[in-house]
């Protein structure tokens, strides 16, 4: 059984433990984990961890999610500059 | 400075006021505490309403203005001609939707009726086996607090703002303001929606809650405002909480989601139970809403009168002043029809609908 889970963040490879939110694979990923850039460019980042900041959107397969409330699904395609 | 006119209040309805005014002629000194109010709080669909003949007035003429205003106001207004659809869910809605078509037609109001087929290919998000709809294409959206903004800016030099409270209206129409200062004009003009009964105790106006939420950003999932048919129905209840289907396609992609309407309660809260029943009536229609993800929720007092029409012209007997406020869940739309109203009565001039229906003597003499 496998205990990882390969997704792309941004086209590249990323590879988590299973079970793992897309927050933490952003993390993962290296540098702030910036999910996003707000209106006037700012980067932002998971805060909160748990759906109430919203400063984690992504696009997860074409459609906009949360990162700390998404897990992470074998071959999920996450963008960031969404 | 020396304003002809004071103006307390610069919501959507006192900056429309404010714009008509100093397009008369007069200058206008604006009075806000910036405690804010419904204008940054509703929904600002531009919508006719045809509850009765006098609302059907104000909304029509006020409609007929944003089109006018449109081509001009910048972009932050976020102006948007997409048109509402009335949901009918059964064969008893859509009879409802033709006699509203009568009603608007009578009116001059362009409409058209869409069965199931052509609601489905119109909205393919809304569930299957709705009745069909009747599209009003000359209704809108905008963004209320920037237009507001965009209308006190039309005025130039002959508009003012000053940002203070007005604690009181003394019986000659002096207005105190909270550092203890006075302010006096010949005409005053109260427009400052729920907190006119902080000045006027005697004006007949109830709180009446409204919750809203907005989703992240979905581009085309709808096109239109939606609203359901049996929105007229529960909106007007004065009595007991009420929720009804009410979406609205933002410029920027998210859907904003009403409505609830609650009596007798000031408190701002957020409640759960309110917003689950709301979600899920909303639910009822477009089933896909409930993959999508929430940014915000928050709530707003609309300003109701016993009638639910504004109260626009001179206070019966208070000296000077005028009044622009009751304006319940429509100030948004009738915005410009208000102050297109206020601002001919103010000068001595007929308006361009009959005034009676507003006049405030009548509800005092009642209240
Ligand atoms: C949930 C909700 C949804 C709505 N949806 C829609 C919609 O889709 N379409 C629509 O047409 N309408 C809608 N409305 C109604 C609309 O928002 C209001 O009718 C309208 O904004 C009222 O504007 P106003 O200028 O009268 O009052 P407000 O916007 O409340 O402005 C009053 C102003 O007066 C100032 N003020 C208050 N007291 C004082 C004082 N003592 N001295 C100085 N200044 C003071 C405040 O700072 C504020 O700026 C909705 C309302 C709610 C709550
Ligand atoms: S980190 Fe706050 S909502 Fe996801």
């Amino acid at each position: 059984m496998s205990v990882t889970t390969l997704l792309h963040i941004d086209g590249r490879p990323v590879r988590v433990k299973a079970g793992s939110s897309v927050a933490a694979a952003l993390h993962v990923n290296g540098g702030m984990g910036v999910a996003r850039t707000s209106v006037t460019g700012e980067p932002r980042a998971p805060f909160c961890g748990m759906g109430v900041c919203q400063e984690c959107r992504v696009r997860v397969d074409g459609r906009r999610m949360l990162a700390c409330q998404t897990v992470c699904a074998e071959g999920m395609q996450v963008e960031t500059s969404a | 400075m020396d304003a002809d006119v004071i103006v307390i209040g610069a919501g959507i309805v006192g900056a429309a006021c404010a714009h008509a005014l100093a397009q008369a002629g007069r200058r206008v000194l604006v009075l806000d505490a910036r405690i804010g109010g419904a204008t940054g709080a509703g929904m600002g669909h531009l919508v006719v309403m045809d509850d009765n003949p006098a609302e059907l007035a104000l909304s029509s003429h006020s409609t007929a203005q944003w089109r006018a205003l449109a081509p001009r106001m910048s972009k932050d207004c976020a102006y948007s001609a997409c048109g509402t659809l009335w949901i009918a869910a059964n064969e008893e809605e859509m009879a409802e939707a033709e006699r509203k078509q009568q009603r608007l037609r009578a009116h001059g109001i362009e409409s058209r009726l869409l069965d199931g087929a052509a609601l489905a290919r119109a909205e393919p998000a809304l569930r299957n086996g709705l009745a069909g709809a009747l599209e009003v294409p000359g209704d809108g959206i905008l963004y209320a607090p920037n237009a507001a903004r965009w209308l006190l800016a039309q005025g130039g030099d002959s508009v003012r703002i000053e940002h203070a409270k007005v604690d009181a209206i003394a019986d000659d129409g002096t207005l105190r303001l909270a550092d203890g200062s006075r302010r006096t004009a010949s005409q005053i003009v109260l427009a400052n929606g729920i907190e006119a009964t902080a000045l006027c105790p005697e004006l007949p106006i109830r709180p009446k809650k409204g919750h809203l939420l907005i989703t992240d950003r979905y581009p085309d999932t709808v096109h239109h405002q939606l609203v359901e048919l049996g929105y007229v129905t529960s909106a007007h209840h004065s009595d007991g909480d009420s929720v009804a289907f009410n979406v609205q396609p933002r410029p920027t992609g998210q859907l904003l989601i009403g409505s609830s309407r609650q009596f007798d309660t000031t408190d701002p809260a957020v409640e759960a139970p309110i917003l689950a029943r709301m979600l899920q009536r909303a639910l009822d229609y477009l089933p896909g809403l409930a993959d999508l993800t929430a940014v915000r929720s928050w709530t707003g007092m609309r300003a109701a009168t016993p009638n639910g029409l504004p109260l626009l012209g001179k206070h019966p007997w208070r000296e000077k002043l005028w009044l622009a406020v009751g304006h319940e869940g429509l100030g948004v739309t009738t915005a410009p029809g208000s102050a297109h109203l206020l601002a001919a009565l103010m000068n001595g001039i007929d308006p361009e609908f009959d005034e009676a229906p507003y006049a405030p003597r009548g509800l005092l003499e009642t209240a």
